[in-house]
Parts: C-alpha cells; sequence; structure tokens
C-alpha cells in the first residue's frame, strides 16, 4: 500500500510514510554521505548556538545582571539548583557544568524536531543519544570508582542491603539492571521519543494528504488530520522539553548512586 | 491444514497489546501524586520531580513499542 498518491503537486508523497526515506535524509554534496547530510549540519548548529549564545550572554558580566545574563544565569541556575544539588547534594555543583550542557544540547536538539523548516531533530537518529548515554555511563562509573577504589565501588553498587541467602539472585539482577541496562534505557528513551514523535507528526500531514486525494467524502477528515498535527506539535514540545530534562536527572541520580556510600 | 489464521499486520496487534501496561502505568503515577497532593498540599513541589521522572520511565516502554514496531515489521 505505498503508492504515490496525489494529484496536487505538493501531496504527492507516500503513505504510511517509510522509514528509510523520511530518517535518513540524503547527503547535501554528492558522495560525502553519511558525514555532510542535514543531521549533522543541525549538530554543528546546535553546537555553535550553545557556543555564541553563552559567550554573547557572558560578554561584560555585572553584579546586577542584565537581562541576557539573566537567562544564561536562570538556565545555569536550574541545572545546578533544580538537577544537580538536588540529586547529588553539595558536591553535585561541580557536576553542574556539564549537566547545563547536556540539557540545552539535547533540548536544542530536539526542538530542532518542531521548528517550521527544520522539522528533524538529529536525536532521531541511535548515533548520538547512544553516545551521549555512552558518556553518562562512564561519567557515573568513573565517579564511583574514583571515590570508592575499584572493588569497594562494585560492592556499593551491585551489592544491596539484603539478606545474605538471597544476593546470589540480587546481585546479578543489580549487575544487569545497574551495569548493562541503563545506558540502553537512556539511549533508547531519548531515541524513541524523538523517533515515535517525527512519526506520529508524518502520519498525521501525510494521512491529511492521503484523505483529501481519496475521495470527495474524506476530504474535510484531512482537515482534522492537520488539526491534530497542531495538536500534537504542541505535545511534542512538551515531550522535548521533558526528555531533556529526564535524560539528565537521570544521568544526576545515576552519579548519587556512584557517590553514595555503602551501608 | 490450518485450524486458524491471522492475517494482515501482526505488529499492529503487538503494538495494542504493548500499550495497555504503559497505559496503566501512566495512569496510576498521576493518580498518585494527585492524591499524594490532596492529603498534604504542601508536598507537591517536593514530589513533582519524581512524577515527571516516572512518567518518562514508563512512557519509555510505550515508546519502545512504537519503535520496535518498525525494527520487527516484515520486509517489504
Amino acid at each position: 500500500m505505498r503508492e504515490r498518491i496525489g494529484e496536487f503537486a505538493a501531496a504527492a508523497a507516500p503513505f504510511p510514510p517509510d522509514v528509510e526515506e523520511n530518517f535518513f535524509l540524503p547527503a547535501i554534496v554528492e558522495g560525502t554521505y553519511p558525514w555532510f547530510t542535514k543531521v549533522t549540519v543541525l549538530i554543528w548548529l546546535t553546537v555553535g548556538l550553545l557556543i555564541v549564545f553563552f559567550l554573547w550572554a557572558y560578554r561584560d558580566p555585572k553584579l546586577v545582571p542584565t537581562k541576557r545574563q539573566w537567562i544564561a544565569e536562570s538556565i545555569y541556575g536550574f541545572a545546578r539548583n533544580n538537577i544537580a544539588v538536588d540529586m547529588i547534594g553539595r558536591e553535585g555543583v561541580r557536576f553542574a557544568p556539564y549537566f547545563t550542557t547536556l540539557f540545552l544540547f539535547i533540548l536544542v536538539n530536539n526542538l530542532f524536531g518542531i521548528i517550521p523548516g527544520i522539522q528533524f531533530s538529529p536525536n532521531a537518529h541511535i548515533a548520538f543519544p547512544a553516545f551521549l548515554a555512552v558518556i553518562s555511563y562512564v561519567l557515573f562509573i568513573a565517579v564511583g570508582i574514583r571515590r570508592h577504589g575499584l572493588l569497594k565501588y562494585l560492592k556499593v553498587q551491585l551489592v544491596p542491603p539484603a539478606p545474605a541467602f538471597v544476593l546470589p539472585i540480587l546481585i546479578p539482577i543489580e549487575f544487569f539492571s545497574n551495569l548493562i541496562v541503563r545506558p540502553v534505557t537512556l539511549a533508547l528513551r531519548l531515541f524513541a521519543n524523538m523517533f515515535a514523535g517525527h512519526m506520529i507528526l508524518l502520519v498525521f500531514t501525510l494521512g491529511g494528504f492521503a484523505l483529501m486525494n481519496a475521495n470527495a467524502l474524506l476530504f474535510p477528515v484531512s482537515l482534522v488530520s492537520w488539526l491534530m498535527t497542531v495538536a500534537l506539535t504542541f505535545l511534542e514540545a512538551v515531550i522535548a522539553i521533558l526528555q531533556a530534562y529526564i535524560f539528565v536527572v537521570l544521568t544526576a541520580s545515576y552519579v548519587q548512586g556512584a557517590l553514595a556510600e555503602g551501608h | 491444514m490450518d485450524l486458524a489464521q491471522i492475517t494482515g499486520s501482526l505488529g499492529a496487534v503487538g503494538y495494542g497489546l504493548a500499550a495497555i501496561g504503559p497505559g496503566i502505568g501512566v495512569g496510576i503515577i498521576f493518580a498518585a501524586y494527585i492524591q499524594a497532593t490532596a492529603r498534604q498540599p504542601e508536598s507537591a513541589r517536593m514530589t513533582q520531580p519524581f512524577m515527571w521522572i516516572g512518567f518518562a520511565v514508563v512512557e519509555a516502554l510505550a515508546l519502545l513499542g512504537i519503535a520496535f514496531g518498525f525494527v520487527f515489521s516484515p520486509p517489504q
């Protein structure tokens, strides 16, 4: 059922949307696939935006903040107080710069999914959430080993406070869920949210065109489909912010778990 | 001789079944938050981060359902 539909010039698009066509975007310059596509340009754009924003906001800082300084400080304050210090405690402050950067990087990438003209989030490619999850994974293990030493860290991470006879079952479970599943779910959660969000918007948009070209009775239903697209775009905005927050909060929680004193 | 046969997309049926669990889970999380706030309104701000964390973790399963529908789909 993948025939091309639509006599309207702008509407000739296959329905249901194809993963290959909509997610693996073509190279911008011939022969540079996959190194120079819309996705990589967006990643560089995110990095550039963040660097430029913070350099500009902190040009000539004053004690009574200017408006742009206040915005930058509010964002950093949110990541420092509500994420780093709330989750880790007083020593969370030294993680606050990384958490701010991580939060803003994921947030800007997620918001690219709904900005008109761009409408594609680089986090819909598993590579980017996967690598961010690997960094979080290395971070909480390295922090734990540096604090406790290797053996004591393994004891803290893998041995829950439980009676001795049940530990042979619990330790493999803890090992699997702490040291194997955590980076996988971190990456997969972010990726699946962005992938599914893009897919849903595609389904309703292309579905509107499909309905429009189906027959005269279904023509008005295409308007309903496009209204759903608008409503879901707002939902996507909420999801974008929420998923960025969740990624960083969970990383902070894992760091806190690694730093915790053994029982 | 086949006694019964399913045709069409089994993936769609699978996703429908996979959406039951997270649907109930998200409902329980928000019900717990509303009840806790009703019992003690001052705790609302303190428990809100846990609500969002719980929601995202449960929602991840629902979205894995959507994503794996494409991973497991039969080759065209």
